[in-house]
């Protein structure tokens, strides 16, 4: 038997209240309980969280990367969406 | 898209200082250099707890004691930042740690030289992970995005080993004339070892133009050594300790200070297997495989039954 057979999970930590959790990194364990223990060890040695996530790696879904262009451009031609397309008077206050 | 077209791609985004992702593309030979260069880094940091731990239960005090465990147990963290940022390339784990027992793969020479006394902790804190913090500070900029990730978190974690490292040798020289020549014995032997840590010249480097080319290296072999001299020279005057080289002075021209030729034979007898620990310490690792494979399948077990009661 080999470590081959310990799924790899995603590793997400929190590092105070009011921030979300962002991903730090990826390790091996046999289970959810352990994943977060190991997280803690390996990723949170100087108080770097209050709270971790631990996910399967194989359950993430991702965008391609190939698909990149295509899959982003909706976002990108619509340049109305930021204030800075619009024009107004200089006098005009708090907007 | 061809190939040619997909090279000059990476390497504009290369030339644009955008980071390479683990699902970008990348020529083959990127990705090979990767993986040895993160590899054996990884293999670094887990090797490099075998010198130290030995010291571990022979701390002269509880103080160094607590450092000691914990800078050996971030070794162990840094070796596994390392061990994922290369599964990001497709390779498996188990390959990357088969390879360094097999002898395939390398590990950094430094850590196949013995912790013969206490004052060798101490310039291994100083010395040997101030070489390699010269090295690190540079690969936070490396190009691939998880590689320069990880190096980012060890150094911020490294910089306390440096420290330890100077402040237990400067206890020595500060101690009984028996203690200082303890600290200068240790330094006498790791002066130059710890310069090979950067590799070999660049004129013998096989690998460093490309690795430049890609921006994996900043820098080249040669100048992160003449940086570690430059910046390594006060500290041991601070110490009192005095540098192993009759030829090393101040080079008001060059602005960095001349040193003599390293001992090259001895570097290339260490990488090909012939330093003074490298059986050691390849048998403790893989003996620490096999006789922890138990707690492996213990835990594999153990999570089979936790997920068949929860299921239950």
């Amino acid at each position: 038997m080999s470590t081959n057979e310990w799924p790899l999970w995603e590793v997400f930590i929190r590092s105070k209240q009011g921030l979300n959790h962002k991903h730090v990194g990826s390790l091996r364990a046999p289970d959810a309980t352990l994943a977060l223990e190991n997280a803690r060890d390996v990723y949170t040695r100087r108080s770097e969280g209050i709270s971790i996530w631990v996910v399967e790696s194989a359950h993430i879904h991702a965008t391609d990367i190939d698909e990149a262009d295509a899959f982003f451009e909706p976002s990108d031609t619509k340049i109305y969406r930021h204030p800075t397309f619009y024009e107004v008077p200089d006098g005009v206050k708090h907007m | 898209m061809t190939q040619a077209e997909k090279e000059r791609r990476f390497q504009e985004k290369i030339d644009k200082e955008i980071k390479i992702e683990p699902n970008d593309w990348m020529p083959d030979e990127y990705r090979q250099t990767l993986v040895r260069q993160i590899s054996q880094h990884a293999h670094s940091e887990i090797v490099g707890m075998l010198p130290e731990g030995n010291w571990i239960t022979r701390a002269p005090n509880l103080r160094r004691k607590a450092v000691l465990l914990a800078k050996v147990q971030d070794e162990a963290g840094h070796g596994l930042y390392l061990y994922s940022a290369v599964e990001t390339l497709g390779t498996s784990r188990e390959q990357t740690i088969d390879d360094l027992h097999s002898g395939k793969a390398k590990y950094s020479s430094i850590f196949n030289y013995p912790a013969l006394t206490w004052a060798d902790i101490g310039a291994i804190g100083w010395l040997v992970d101030g070489a390699a913090i010269m090295n690190q500070v540079a690969l936070c900029r490396t190009s691939y995005g998880p590689y320069a990730r990880a190096m980012v978190k060890i150094c911020k974690e490294e910089s306390f080993h440096q420290r330890q490292g100077y402040e237990s040798l400067m206890k020595l020289c500060s101690g009984t004339p028996q203690q200082k020549a303890m600290a200068q014995d240790a330094m006498n032997r790791f002066w130059w070892p710890a310069l090979m840590m950067f590799g070999p010249s660049d004129a013998a480097s096989t690998h460093s133009d490309q690795s430049i080319k890609w921006k994996i290296k900043r820098f080249t072999n040669d100048e992160l050594r003449q940086s570690f001299v430059d910046a390594t020279v006060e500290q041991a005057q601070i110490l009192g300790l005095t540098i192993p080289d009759p030829n090393l002075k101040w080079n008001e021209e060059r602005g960095h200070y001349d040193f003599s030729e390293i001992n090259w034979d001895e570097f290339w007898q260490v990488v090909k297997g012939n330093g003074p620990c490298n059986k050691e310490r390849l048998a403790a690792r893989v003996k620490a495989k096999e006789e922890g494979m138990w707690v492996r399948e213990a835990a594999t077990a153990f999570a089979k039954k936790r997920a068949m009661k929860q299921s239950a």
